[in-house]
């Protein structure tokens, strides 16, 4: 399945990009597509979403969705 | 119901004016507005300036539904969200949250949450200008 995975704020910075397009086997999770994005950095004090809406770090992935990856928020 | 992202600077006061003129007359009996305005301080550094980021599409519908969500749960008349983003300057505005309701509990209560849950839910980042370099605002403060 293809998806594409968003940075944000501070971490788009520290990712060097704001986005990745990826290949992966169906039912991965966030936590596993951060891994795979960031070479094992560890998701302390990071949030997720699936589709824009914020998801679990066990959520799973489906082929055409649109994850993304940023710090606390701070709006406002 | 009025939400809106501004990349441009705007005055809280003609946007709620304007849109208070336009409900039905007699309608609604309390106001209760909240404006958030950029300091020129945080903590203890002077701050020039703040670039505001936010997610396109994903915050948009946060502010829609927690607008939406006060609106019923509160039995609101009406309610208004403008939040800034870009670059801003010290002294402006960066978000309005207005609620209008036949008394003043709601309009107050719903005004309070409808902000508190903008704070803590809606993806916003800011980065701080200082004089020695910049920064990102790693969290809110507590109140």
């Amino acid at each position: 399945m293809r998806i594409s995975v968003m940075y944000f704020a501070s971490l788009r910075e520290q990712m060097g990009r704001d986005s990745d397009q990826l290949d992966l086997e169906e039912g991965v999770t966030m936590a596993e597509i951060w891994q795979k994005v960031s070479d094992q950095c560890p998701q302390e004090n990071l949030l997720c979403s699936r589709n824009k809406e914020y998801a679990q770090w066990d959520d799973t992935a489906v082929d055409g969705d649109e994850i993304a990856f940023f710090p606390p928020v701070t709006g406002g | 119901m009025k939400v809106e992202i501004r990349p441009e600077a705007y005055d809280p006061w003609v946007e709620i004016g304007a849109y208070q003129a336009a409900l039905p007359a007699g309608s609604y009996g309390a106001s209760a507005v909240f404006v958030g305005t950029m300091r020129d301080f945080n903590e203890g550094d002077d701050v020039e300036s703040m670039l505001l980021e936010h997610y396109p599409g994903m915050t948009e519908q946060q502010l829609e539904e927690l607008a939406q969500n006060s609106l019923k749960y509160h039995g609101l008349i009406d309610v208004m969200v403008l939040h800034r983003v870009g670059e801003v300057r010290p002294n402006d505005p960066i978000v309005v949250v207005a609620a209008w309701s036949a008394h003043r509990k709601a309009a107050f209560d719903a005004c309070r949450e409808m902000m508190e849950n903008l704070k803590s839910v809606a993806t916003f980042w800011k980065k701080e200008q200082l004089k020695e370099g910049v920064r990102w605002v790693e969290k809110n403060t507590a109140g």
